[in-house]
């Protein structure tokens, strides 16, 4: 051979291929040597990787649930009883955190000088105290103070909030499923009537009162229920019981625990300053002109802001909210430092204590998170592609 | 409507202007006697109406003054500010009728009915917040169980951060560089090295020891520092051509992105060991770091990859054709420009790691917040919960508001530089 003639080749698609194997080589090793790690050090502890677990017996209680769970039931019951709780508190969480988070939102940009500077130390304040102390003060030191179970503070008679929780009266359905159809049932017509009432005005230039139809068929169909359907509603009003000289305890209704009310007023508070500044940018990003080229076609004040501003502001103000309503929902993970039972407090926590089983819960609950979060950022890319400005 | 009502007017100003300072007046006066006097002025009323009534007499007064091009130039600047329509008189009125109303309480409690003297919880004898807990914990507060006369070393650390942050503002540009390499690289060993002893005649403190408002700068500082370059590589590996780089770069900051920090710790609390050869022990603050810097560097990636995607092609383009090869033209062109632009980015993800640090409480470190949990369940020192929160709260907020603060000055210069 010709050693004089001989040049490795550094074309550039080798150049390309030498980093791009060696990464890939680096993550597989690492992955070969974690797994054998963990293949050992399991046969130390004598379990085996597996998901078989999570039909077993879990034989722990949990103290809040939405479904019917006790000691007996599975580790996978346990799983969703947790993710149920995560769901519900951020689910609160959203809703209060939206509408806290546009009111202030809307109040930066007040003409009035106390609202304005009223809402700017609100944002300046929660935005800059982390989540978790804000959580810690609610459940530890602001909902302690609350009076004991005799002298509730009372709501007209059928609401009570002492130390132990929130009692509110509950809802008795019956025959539920068939008022649950009838919203369902709403909300596609709705949707009919809207797409019907948008070809009208490209067609034939009419404005149909669409808003009116919507909130008439939303309660005009379940109301229908009640009447025809053998569709019926009950409350069940807590009442304080005297167990003992000393213990008295609220029975009936729901108590909301005081858990869950730390949690959802810390997480909605935090992110409701965040969703506030996104809702200032988004509306101090509508150009100006905007306004007044719609002012000058003869639109009223209301259909500017529906037709003209909001559609503008809207764009800029989505992406950014639903990243905040992901990170509200991963910081509802913080509900493990005050014993709200979510997902990572009765899997990653309980769970994972019983069974010892580290990677298979961990990986588990990670997924979840995972899952969601993904999710929500398919959802966001639709929407954006859906949302962008189509130039012609 | 407006018929009926009397509409004030610019002829009879002075008669509005005074029959509406008056009844404004009326409102104050009545918020006032109610708040510091216990007097009930309104109280023949029922009593949903005389809770209401200095609102709906102030309200009313506020309408009366409303007069627009009045000529006073403090009347028409009121208007303008506060009291341009109905809803915006009644919004005023509220918000400083809540201030006079809860103002004075929180005042109160925060100090002129709290207690500052003494030693044991029994010296709290006011209404008000009993700052001896706070005074007698605070040397726990700031190094957490590190032992007492070792903390000379956690001091002579700081300070030693400090003087050298504060030279880099002064020296010459020359010395600049070698100034920041020793910051970066040198001295968190001795940092490290200071705090944790071992050698150099120093006493070992494990870091279980290490704790409270120290320990929240340690491992801001230290994920702060590493986070920032691996961010910055995984940024660039993310808008590689290289598709096993971009993949690999995607997948790794997706999925830090998607999980929540706590499960993060978790995982190196619980999981990390059972990935390592058996026997073998990494110390807890070190998973903790590794975990934190991880983390924030997924997102520093994102924030720094926005930055890269904000900068036009041409930079790209005239960096090639001076024939600059990859990492220079990334180096010297591309990445200075696209920190620049993205500061308000980066310091925003700063401040999630200071506001995140107090989560380490998952795996047995009790920084600031983490102290204050065990302080408060001392048994000598129960039911201190509100002043222990109400604290850290307060070191927690200064710190974070002067980092944005600092940042949008930073943004404002940098902006007008260019």
């Amino acid at each position: 051979m010709n050693f004089k003639n001989f040049k490795l080749d550094l074309s550039n698609k080798n150049k390309d291929l030498i980093p791009q194997i060696l990464t890939v080589l680096l993550l597989v090793l690492v992955i070969i040597y974690f797994t054998i790690n963990a293949q050992n050090n399991m046969g130390n502890r004598g379990i085996s990787f597996g998901f078989g677990f999570l039909s077993q017996e879990s034989s722990f209680d949990i103290t809040f649930s939405l479904i019917d769970y006790d000691g007996s039931h599975s580790y996978a019951k346990a799983f969703l009883v947790g993710l149920l709780n995560t769901i519900l508190v951020s689910a609160i969480g959203i809703f209060f955190a939206t509408i806290l988070g546009v009111t202030v939102g809307i109040g930066r940009l007040s003409q009035n000088y106390l609202i304005a500077k009223a809402a700017e130390w609100y944002v300046e304040i929660f935005r800059n105290i982390p989540l978790i102390l804000q959580i810690f003060f609610w459940y530890f030191a602001a909902l302690r103070a609350l009076p004991l179970t005799v002298d509730s503070i009372n709501f007209y008679d059928i609401s009570f909030l002492n130390v132990k929780g929130w009692y509110v009266p509950k809802f008795v359905w019956t025959n539920f499923s068939i008022f649950f159809y009838s919203i369902i049932a709403a909300v596609i017509s709705i949707i009919f009537v809207s797409k019907y009432a948008k070809k009208q005005r490209d067609e034939f230039g009419k404005q149909l009162p669409t808003f009116y139809i919507s909130i008439g068929l939303l309660i005009g169909l379940p109301f229908l229920t009640f009447l025809i359907g053998g569709v019926s509603l009950s409350f069940q009003i807590p009442e304080l019981n005297q167990l003992s000289k000393t213990v008295y305890v609220y029975r009936g209704g729901v108590s909301i625990i005081p858990e869950l009310i730390s949690l959802a007023l810390a997480l909605s508070m935090y992110t409701a300053t965040f969703i506030a500044e996104n809702v200032r940018a988004g509306i101090l990003g509508v150009n100006k002109g905007q306004k007044e080229a719609a002012a000058s076609i003869g639109l009223t004040k209301g259909q500017i802001l529906k037709l003209v501003v909001m559609p503008q502001a809207l764009r800029i103000i989505i992406p950014p909210t639903t990243n905040q309503y992901l990170n509200l929902t991963k910081n509802s993970s913080l509900a493990a430092a005050i014993a709200y039972p979510d997902i990572v407090l009765v899997f990653a926590g309980t769970a994972l204590m019983q069974t010892g089983r580290a990677i298979e819960i961990i990986s588990i609950t990670m997924l979840t998170y995972l899952s969601l979060s993904l999710s929500i950022s398919v959802f966001m890319n639709w929407y954006n592609k859906k949302m962008a400005i189509k130039e012609k | 409507m407006k018929n009926i009502l009397i509409k004030p007017s610019k002829e009879h100003l002075s008669n509005f202007v005074s029959l509406g300072g008056f009844l404004i007046f009326i409102g104050f006066f009545d918020v006032l006697a109610n708040t510091f006097l216990d007097l009930n002025l309104t109280g023949f009323l029922p009593s949903k109406l005389s809770y209401l009534a200095p609102l709906i007499i102030g309200t009313i007064g506020l309408y009366f003054i409303r007069i627009e091009f009045s000529g006073n130039k403090l009347l028409d600047k009121i208007n303008t500010n506060f009291n341009s329509s109905n809803l915006n008189a009644v919004l005023t009125l509220i918000v400083i009728f809540s201030l006079i109303k809860y103002i004075p309480p929180l005042l109160n409690w925060f100090i002129f009915d709290a207690n500052f003297a003494g030693n044991v919880k029994e010296d709290c004898t006011g209404d008000g917040a009993c700052w001896v807990f706070v005074k007698v914990w605070f040397n726990r507060f700031v190094y957490g169980m590190y032992p007492d006369a070792e903390q000379w070393r956690i001091n002579s650390a700081f300070i030693m951060l400090f003087a050298l942050v504060g030279a880099s503002f002064f020296v010459p540009l020359k010395f600049k560089k070698y100034l920041l390499i020793f910051l970066l690289f040198i001295y968190p060993i001795i940092g490290l090295k200071l705090i944790s002893g071992g050698d150099f005649g120093l006493k070992y403190v494990e870091t279980g020891a290490w704790g409270g408002l120290s320990l929240t700068f340690i491992v801001s500082a230290f994920a702060l520092i590493l986070c920032f370059p691996i961010g910055m590589f995984l940024a660039l590996g993310r808008r590689s051509n290289l598709p096993a780089i971009r993949y690999t770069s995607i997948g790794f900051i997706e999925l830090w992105r998607g999980v929540p920090l706590i499960t993060v710790l978790f995982m190196s609390a619980v999981m990390f060991p059972m990935f390592l050869p058996d026997g073998t022990y990494v110390d807890k603050l070190i998973r903790v770091l590794i975990a934190i810097t991880l983390f924030e560097a997924a997102y520093m990636a994102e924030v720094i990859r926005g930055g890269l995607q904000a900068l036009p092609k041409g930079q790209y383009e005239a960096a090639k054709s001076l024939g600059m090869g990859y990492w220079r033209m990334h180096f010297l062109i591309i990445l200075p420009q696209a920190l620049k632009l993205v500061i308000p980015g980066i310091a925003n993800t700063f401040l999630a790691l200071v506001k995140d640090t107090p989560l380490i409480f998952v795996v047995g470190l009790l920084e600031l917040a983490g102290m204050v949990n065990l302080a408060k369940t001392n048994p000598k020192w129960l039911g201190m919960a509100m002043e222990g929160y109400v604290f850290a709260g307060l070191v927690f907020w200064v710190i974070c508001y002067a980092m944005s603060r600092y940042s949008q000055n930073l943004e404002k210069k940098l902006s007008t530089e260019r």
